[in-house]
């Protein structure tokens, strides 16, 4: 049994790795790299980009505990959850990334774990239960229509500090490094930097290179945690990891356990020194089943074959405790809490009360509160916007929209024709949506089965308005014919019309200029114009949320009567 | 380790004093020196292109071909055979940029972007006439990597071989372009580099110039903040076009773009011309489309007689040999 437990844990090892690299290269497939069939093709994304955060068992609980519904690839979820009512935590050992970093980065040398510091830091601790009352708040708001949950989740929480933060620092760098190399005066050498690029693209280095507002802030939380690990092994997934908890609880009933025999023990306390959950594997103590991430160290080190996992043994067992140890007045207090912070949340303005102009969604985007139900914050949509024009939200949504989806089309306006945005979001906050609905056009292929039409089918989906400046706009206010704004108008007929008016110049000549105006019932606000305005700093002609689509609420004019 | 000798503990100052020395005259050395290089920060270096890409006219030949008629190959085939043939223009080994309309987002029906067919066809032809190597390449307005797609010219232009350049960051070299209004701006490569250059616009409707013909096509050779150019658009097109010399222009006026442009959109705007023009004269190029189509004189288009000014062509188009064929 102890040779089978031993290659259980080099067995584990490696689907770490495999996950790992897996979740790598679908995290670098999150782009569109210029390839369709047919130029009628589709922008489509020919890997399941979303499996991990579609696998997530607390995103797929969360929001269906606030939709009441399971959206798409969210039942992948299932595949996780299931098996964990038997195996136990599995999913932290073998498979999660972030258990992966966090695993790799404990076992970096540390001074603060040497020696009976190190044996001590892995016993149980009290304060690995903060897990739970994390959880019991997240899942607690959402009942309210909150998705907290995506804060603090580990699969969002990596997806969205390597897709904002850490692979754009990456793609700086060897951009840096590859700019060097091509100011090189040999053409071999700029031909070898040719070479060095291409093989670097599509991995860490984009078309473009990316850039993400509050980036920094992302990536220094997620170098924090990882940085945590130097002092406690696993820091994040034993105290603070909501997932981990959820799947401690599902574990409670599972059937593998770790048998300890006292009598074999000679109390070396080698089990202690790679114990990943700090679940308490020495004969004394009880295993703490909710804790441990099956990762095998632990029998592997015994020298005395003391203890093992199994199957059983059930019912009493004087060796095992079950349960997580959560405090029963605390997790109350931390739902009420969670449960608390939403209208707290909702009490400021905001939502419906007061639209922010900058609250610019994503086509397809729910309305705000069914936004709201469902974005988990993995910026799988920013990383897959091939015109980067899709930042995590500040406070343009309020603090409880912090990190979801906001067009800034000064950085990139949204293409008309992709959708990808749409199709890469988990749990549906984006809705599916084809090019035809986007455009309003009659769809070439049905819709597919179980995907509703938005609202207004027939009209293209409007995410805001453009306005001018005509302070800063150059024929309103420099006498200077431009219409950059009208040449980038995606829509037909062009929602930017122009009026040949004739003007005097500074030295009072008069001469004709065009001065262009905004039919606001043809704009789909996609921001183009404001990305193309040449006055760089403040655009002359800007998008602003109102008249979107997915509102009822935040609108102006009276829309025409949808096509027929 | 303390010293147990005055003998010893005098060496031990002297050491430290020549040492000290050492470090404080090379930290005074270090700082001069960085005193002395300190200067205000200038301009990244501009090159200069010497680029000859031209080929010398011949009296015999006609300097403009007007091609109608139903398969846009055909068309373009016989208008490079009536100016000479592609012998004339490419010489054996050469490398050749051939410059398409490749802006936007849209598909060929919708006639934004030049005719992916014809693209592919004056590939070939360069190829039939020797060149080494034919780079097909534009700086989009959209994503580059959706334009080069949907506009199916990547596709078209790697089926027959030809190597398709995006217009990444990194492939432009700031360039001085020496004209009126536009000095340093950032050149893709290939333009730089290439033996001749095929300019291959698509004719469109444009609501500043009344028409987006050869001269505006070459926009696309440049990057860096283009929207600033449309407030001198005249003077820019003649820089622009001053600069990039074209061996040979083609015009593709398939499908035009009546209303719209330049990004169109709705077929009701595209109208079916099935024409093609071709020739060396890229001014009278652009004054025969602009009246042919819109019906724009050429006295009402400053850029044309710009470019006449400086001895770009004829802005009469009247003026240049012409054959007209029916394919």
């Amino acid at each position: 049994m102890r040779l089978t437990q031993t290659t259980l844990a080099r067995v584990r090892l490696v689907s770490q790795a495999v996950f790992l690299v897996a979740f790598f290269v679908l995290l670098f497939k999150s782009e569109f790299t210029g390839s369709f069939r047919g130029t009628s093709g589709q922008v489509r994304l020919p890997w399941p980009v979303s499996i991990f955060l579609e696998a997530d068992p607390l995103a797929g609980i969360t929001t269906a505990i606030a939709t009441h519904t399971l959206y798409r690839g969210l039942w992948w979820s299932l595949v996780i959850l299931v098996p964990t009512f038997f195996l136990g935590r599995f999913f932290c050992g073998w498979m999660c990334p972030l258990g992966t970093l966090n695993h790799f980065f404990s076992s970096l040398r540390s001074e603060k774990k040497r020696g009976k510091a190190l044996l001590d830091s892995n016993r149980y601790k009290p304060w690995q239960a903060i897990k739970y009352y994390v959880l019991a708040a997240v899942l607690a708001s959402s009942v309210f229509g909150a998705l907290l949950a995506g804060l603090v989740d580990p699969i969002p929480l990596t997806v969205r500090s390597l897709a904002l933060s850490v692979v754009p620092g990456l793609n700086y760098t060897s951009g840096a490094l590859l700019d060097v190399w091509y100011e090189s005066p040999s053409r071999w050498a700029r031909l070898g930097a040719d070479a060095a690029q291409f093989l670097l693209q599509g991995t860490i280095v984009s078309f473009r290179q990316p850039h993400f507002r509050q980036a920094f802030f992302l990536g220094a939380i997620f170098i924090g945690l990882l940085a945590l690990n130097l002092r406690v092994t696993r820091f994040w997934c034993r105290a603070i990891c909501p997932l981990g908890a959820l799947l401690g609880l599902a574990s409670r009933w599972s059937l593998v356990h770790l048998t300890k025999d006292p009598g074999r023990c000679d109390n070396c306390n080698r089990c202690l020194v790679h114990c990943q959950g700090g679940d308490d594997p020495i004969p004394g103590p009880k295993w703490r089943k909710a804790e441990c991430h099956l990762c095998f160290n632990c029998v592997g080190d015994c020298p005395t074959c003391g203890i093992a996992f199994s199957v059983g043994p059930f019912g009493s067992n004087a060796t095992t405790l079950e349960a997580p140890q959560a405090q029963r007045r605390k997790l109350i207090t931390a739902m009420v809490a969670g449960a608390a912070l939403v209208p707290l949340l909702r009490s400021t303005t905001g939502l419906e009360v007061e639209a922010d102009p900058r609250l610019i969604r994503p086509p397809g985007a729910l309305d705000e509160l069914h936004f709201l139900e469902r974005c988990i914050r993995c910026g799988e949509c920013m990383k897959v916007c091939p015109n980067n024009a899709l930042h995590p939200a500040f406070m343009e949504g309020g603090l409880e929209a912090i990190w979801t989806p906001v067009l800034v089309a000064r950085v990139g306006y949204c293409e008309p024709n992709c959708v990808l945005c749409s199709q890469v979001c988990p749990t549906g906050a984006i809705w599916e949506i084809t090019e035809a609905q986007k455009l309003g056009r009659p769809a070439a292929t049905p819709a597919r089965a179980g995907v509703p039409s938005p609202p207004e089918a027939g009209n293209p989906i409007k995410i805001g308005t453009a306005f001018y400046d005509q302070g800063r706009c150059l024929p309103w206010a420099m006498a200077t014919d431009c219409i950059v704004c009208e040449e980038w108008c995606p829509t037909s007929p062009k929602a930017i019309y122009l009026v040949t008016t004739e003007v005097a110049d500074a030295d009072g000549n008069r001469k004709p200029v065009r001065r262009p105006y905004m039919d606001a019932k043809r704009c789909i606000g996609c921001g183009a114009c404001e990305f193309a305005c040449p006055v760089k700093d403040r655009p002359a002609v800007y998008v602003t949320s109102v008249g979107e689509t997915r509102s009822k609420t935040n609108q102006f004019i009276l829309p025409p009567a949808p096509k027929r | 380790m303390a010293s147990d000798s005055p003998a010893a503990d005098r060496r031990e100052f002297m050491l430290r004093v020549l040492r000290l020395g050492g470090l404080s005259a090379a930290t005074i050395g270090a700082g001069a020196w960085l005193h002395y290089r300190s200067d205000r920060p200038k301009e990244s270096e501009v090159l200069v292109a010497d680029r000859r890409t031209g080929v010398p006219a011949d009296p015999n030949l006609p300097e403009m071909v007007v091609a109608q008629g139903e398969s846009p190959e055909a068309l373009v085939r016989r208008a490079v055979e009536a100016l000479g043939g592609m012998r004339r223009f490419i010489a054996r080994g050469d490398v050749v940029v051939v410059k398409p309309n490749i802006g936007w987002d849209r598909a060929p029906e919708q006639a934004a972007n030049t005719n992916p067919q014809l693209v592919a066809e004056v590939v070939r032809l360069c190829q039939d006439a020797g060149a080494r190597t034919v780079i097909v390449t534009d700086m989009s307005c959209n994503d580059p990597r959706t334009c080069f797609e949907r506009s199916g010219i990547a596709a078209a232009a790697r089926s027959v071989g030809a190597q398709v350049v995006l217009p990444d960051e990194r492939k432009f070299r700031q360039v001085n372009l020496g004209g009126e209004v536009l000095t340093a701006w950032p050149v893709l490569e290939p333009f730089l580099t290439a033996d001749k250059i095929i300019n291959l616009p698509i004719a469109k409707h444009h609501s500043l110039t009344g028409c987006t013909l050869g001269m505006k096509n070459f926009y696309g050779i440049i990057g860096g903040q283009r929207s600033r150019l449309h407030q001198r658009i005249n003077e820019s097109l003649v820089d622009l076009t001053a600069f990039a010399r074209p061996t040979l222009t083609i015009i593709d006026a398939y499908r035009v773009l009546m209303r719209g442009g330049p990004t169109g959109g709705s077929l009701a705007d595209v109208e079916f011309k099935k024409t093609l023009l071709a020739g060396t004269d890229p001014v009278a190029l652009d004054s025969y489309a602009a009246k042919a189509w819109w019906d724009l004189d050429y006295q009402r288009l400053p850029f044309l007689r710009m470019a006449q000014a400086r001895g770009l062509g004829k802005m009469n188009f009247e003026e240049v040999r012409t054959t007209f064929l029916t394919v």
